[in-house]
C-alpha cells in the first residue's frame, strides 16, 4: 500500500502537525518507504492467531479507589506556557 | 579512579582510598574538560552531584549497613524525570521542561546514596539508532569521533565508554540499550518487560519500553539492577514480584547450560568478521561447558515490519500529550487552538519523530487498523510463540547484537529504512518482552563488536551469569577507547 500527498495531509491533520507545502513530497516519500518495509507483514500467515498487546498477556493492574495523591497543583503547573489562577490558558475557543 | 568498575569504586570508598566528593569531583572535571569532544551530556548537574557526594561521605563515615551504590556517580539518560532539573528527552519540545517530580528509578538511586552527574544525550524521544536525531546535536563515539555511538541511548553509552561516568541508566524500546552498548564496547541490559518501573520515564511505545543499566561489566550491570528493578505501584505494567538479587547467580558454572543459536540470525547476510567474532565467543562458552544447539525463530523476518507499526502507533498516542497547553514548547502568536496545536507540534518535534507520529496515526486510522495494527499484533504473538518453543530446548539464546560496528556520522541519516535495520537482531526481544543484553566480543577495525544474549522472561539473572562468566574468560570488555588515559 502507498499513500498520496493528500492522504498525508489528512493524516497530518489528525495528528495535529502542520506540514509546509514544500515539505509535503519529502514527507510523503519517507512514509511510503516505511510502508513498503511494513508491507512484508502481509506475507505472514496469521489465521487464528490472537493479537498480543502486552508481552506477558497481562492486563492493567487496578488499584483500590482511594485518595493517595497530595495536592501539587501549583508545582505541576509550573511548566505551563500560560496559566492563571490554576487554569491553563489557551487561545480563545468560543466567540 | 575513572578506569575502575563500580565494584572496585565501592571497595575504594569503603577503604577510604578516596571520598565520594573526590570521586565525584574527578568525574565532573573529566566531563567539563572532555565532553565538548563527544556531546554525551545535555545537562551537567555539578551542584546537585557535589551535594549528594557530601551526603554520601557522611553516610560512608557512619559506616554500618551501606548500600552498594552509596557514593557511586551515575549518569542518567535524559528520558528520566529528575525533579528540579531539565528533562528534555532530546527534544526541542521539552527544552524548557523542568520535571516537577522524580522517576521511580531516580528515587531508587537517590535513596541508595548514588550521585547524579548529569543527564545524557539521546535520540529525540528515543527514536533513532545513531543519536543523530537529538535536538542537542549528535553524540560522537569515543572509539572514533567521526562515528556514531549508536542510539537511542548514545549519550549514556559514550559517557561510560569515555570514562566520564562509571555507569549510566538507559532505556530500550527496540535496541536502544543493547546497540549503543555494542557500538561503544559496553555491557548493556534490557531487562524483562515489567521488571523495572517506567513511572517518570517519558513514554515512547508503552508495550515495548523498558529501562536498564549500561556498565563496563556484567557484574556492574547486576549491581545496578538490584537498585533499578522491583515492583512499583505507580507503574500499571510493573510486575508484582519478590525482590530479586541479580548478583546471586553470577558465579554459577556454565556446565550443561544449553545455548541456542538462531539460524535466521547467522544467515549469509551476516558480516563475515562479526560472524567470526561471535563464533569465537561461542567456542569460549562451549569450552566452559555450555552445550550449543542450533534453533529456529522462523518469524523473525517479520519483527522489524511489525515493530515499525506497533512502535509508531503507540508513539502517536503517547506523544499526543505534547500540545503546547500544559508544558513544553508553545508556538508564538497562535490565532486559534487548532493553529496552536499544529504549529507547536511542527516546531517542537524533529523530522524523525514527526515521521513516526504520522506513520502511527495512519496505521491506527479508520479502514487501515486491521491491515496494519491488528496484523502487527498477531505477528507479535507468532514471534513470542517462536521464543516459547525455543526456550523448551535451550536456556539462553545467543546472536550478534548489531549487523555492523559503529558507522560514520551522517552515513544513514537520509535513509530511515537502513537505519531501522540496525535493530534487526534486537527488536524481536522487545516484541516478546524478554530480557537481553549485549557484551563486547571483539574488535573489527578497532571498533567494538557486541554479542547478544537473550533469556526467558524474568531470567535476567541467568543472562547476567553467562555474560559474567564470559568476561572471566575473555578481556574484550577491558579494551577501552582513547579517552581512558586522558586526565
Amino acid at each position: 500500500m502507498s499513500v498520496s500527498k493528500d492522504d498525508i495531509a489528512n493524516v497530518a491533520k489528525l495528528a495535529r502537525i502542520h506540514i509546509d507545502a514544500e515539505q509535503s513530497s519529502t514527507v510523503t516519500d519517507g512514509i511510503n518507504e516505511i510502508l513498503s518495509l511494513v508491507d512484508k507483514m502481509q506475507q505472514a500467515d496469521t489465521a487464528n492467531i490472537k493479537p498480543l498487546a502486552n508481552p506477558h498477556d497481562a492486563v492493567a493492574r487496578l488499584r483500590a479507589d482511594e485518595v493517595t495523591a497530595i495536592n501539587e497543583r501549583d508545582k505541576l503547573m509550573s511548566n505551563a506556557p500560560d496559566a492563571d489562577s490554576g487554569l491553563f490558558l489557551v487561545p480563545k475557543v468560543i466567540e | 579512579m575513572h578506569q575502575q568498575t563500580i565494584k572496585q569504586l565501592q571497595q575504594g570508598l569503603r577503604a577510604k582510598a578516596f571520598s565520594a566528593t573526590e570521586l565525584t569531583q574527578h568525574y565532573l572535571t573529566r566531563i567539563n574538560k572532555l565532553d565538548s569532544q563527544l556531546n554525551s551530556f545535555i545537562t551537567i548537574t555539578d551542584e546537585l552531584a557535589l551535594k549528594q557526594a557530601a551526603a554520601a561521605d557522611k553516610t560512608l563515615a557512619a559506616g554500618g549497613d551501606l548500600h552498594a551504590l552509596c557514593g557511586i556517580p551515575i549518569a542518567h539518560k535524559d528520558i528520566f524525570c529528575t525533579e528540579g532539573i531539565r528533562t528534555s528527552c532530546g527534544s526541542k519540545m521539552l527544552d524548557n521542561f523542568i520535571a516537577p517530580y522524580n522517576a521511580s528509578i531516580i528515587e531508587n538511586f537517590n535513596g541508595a546514596g548514588a550521585i547524579t552527574l548529569g543527564k545524557t544525550n539521546m535520540d529525540e524521544f528515543a527514536m533513532g539508532s545513531s543519536n543523530e536525531t537529538s535536538f542537542y546535536g549528535p553524540v560522537k563515539n569515543p572509539w572514533d569521533t567521526a562515528r556514531v555511538p549508536g542510539g537511542s541511548s548514545g549519550g549514556s553509552a559514550a559517557s561510560v565508554a569515555a570514562f566520564l561516568a562509571p555507569a549510566a541508566t538507559a532505556s530500550d524500546t527496540g535496541g536502544s540499550i543493547r546497540q549503543p552498548a555494542a557500538l561503544c564496547g559496553l555491557t548493556g541490559l534490557k531487562p524483562t518487560y515489567g521488571a523495572v518501573s517506567r513511572f517518570g520515564m517519558i513514554a515512547f511505545a508503552s508495550s515495548l519500553d523498558q529501562a536498564g543499566p549500561m556498565a563496563r561489566t556484567a557484574e556492574d550491570a547486576a549491581i545496578l539492577m538490584n537498585t533499578l528493578a522491583g515492583f512499583d505501584e505507580k507503574d500499571s505494567t510493573s510486575m508484582p514480584r519478590e525482590k530479586e538479587d541479580y548478583t546471586a547467580k553470577l558465579n554459577d558454572s556454565l556446565k550443561g547450560l544449553r545455548i541456542g543459536l538462531p539460524k535466521e540470525f547467522f544467515s549469509d547476510d551476516l558480516d563475515n568478521d562479526i560472524a567470526k567474532l561471535v563464533n569465537n565467543a561461542v567456542k569460549e562458552l562451549e569450552k566452559a561447558g555450555a552445550i550449543i544447539k542450533e534453533i529456529s525463530l522462523p518469524n523473525s523476518e517479520y519483527s522489524v515490519p511489525a515493530y515499525y507499526v506497533i512502535a509508531p502507533a503507540e508513539a502517536s498516542a503517547n506523544l499526543q500529550r505534547f500540545d503546547g497547553v500544559r508544558y513544553g514548547h508553545r508556538c508564538d502568536n497562535p490565532h486559534d487552538l487548532m493553529d496552536m496545536y499544529c504549529r507547536t507540534r511542527a516546531e517542537g518535534f524533529g523530522d524523525e519523530v514527526k515521521r513516526r507520529i504520522l506513520v502511527g496515526t495512519y496505521a491506527l486510522s479508520a479502514g487501515f487498523y486491521d491491515a496494519y495494527y491488528n496484523q502487527a499484533q498477531k505477528i507479535r504473538r507468532l514471534i513470542k510463540n517462536d521464543f516459547i518453543a525455543a526456550f523448551n530446548d535451550v536456556d539462553v539464546i545467543l546472536s550478534p547484537t548489531s549487523p555492523s560496528p559503529a558507522f560514520k556520522i551522517g552515513e544513514k541519516t537520509n535513509d530511515p529504512v537502513q537505519m531501522y535495520l540496525e535493530d534487526i537482531y534486537t527488536i524481536a526481544v522487545n516484541l516478546a518482552g524478554l530480557p537481553a543484553l549485549s557484551v563486547p566480543c571483539g574488535l573489527k577495525d578497532n571498533l567494538p563488536v557486541g554479542l547478544q544474549l537473550i533469556g526467558n522472561a524474568f531470567d535476567d539473572a541467568r543472562i547476567l551469569n553467562v555474560a559474567h562468566q564470559f568476561q572471566q574468560l575473555t578481556d574484550w570488555h577491558k579494551k577501552s577507547a582513547n579517552f581512558a588515559t586522558e586526565l
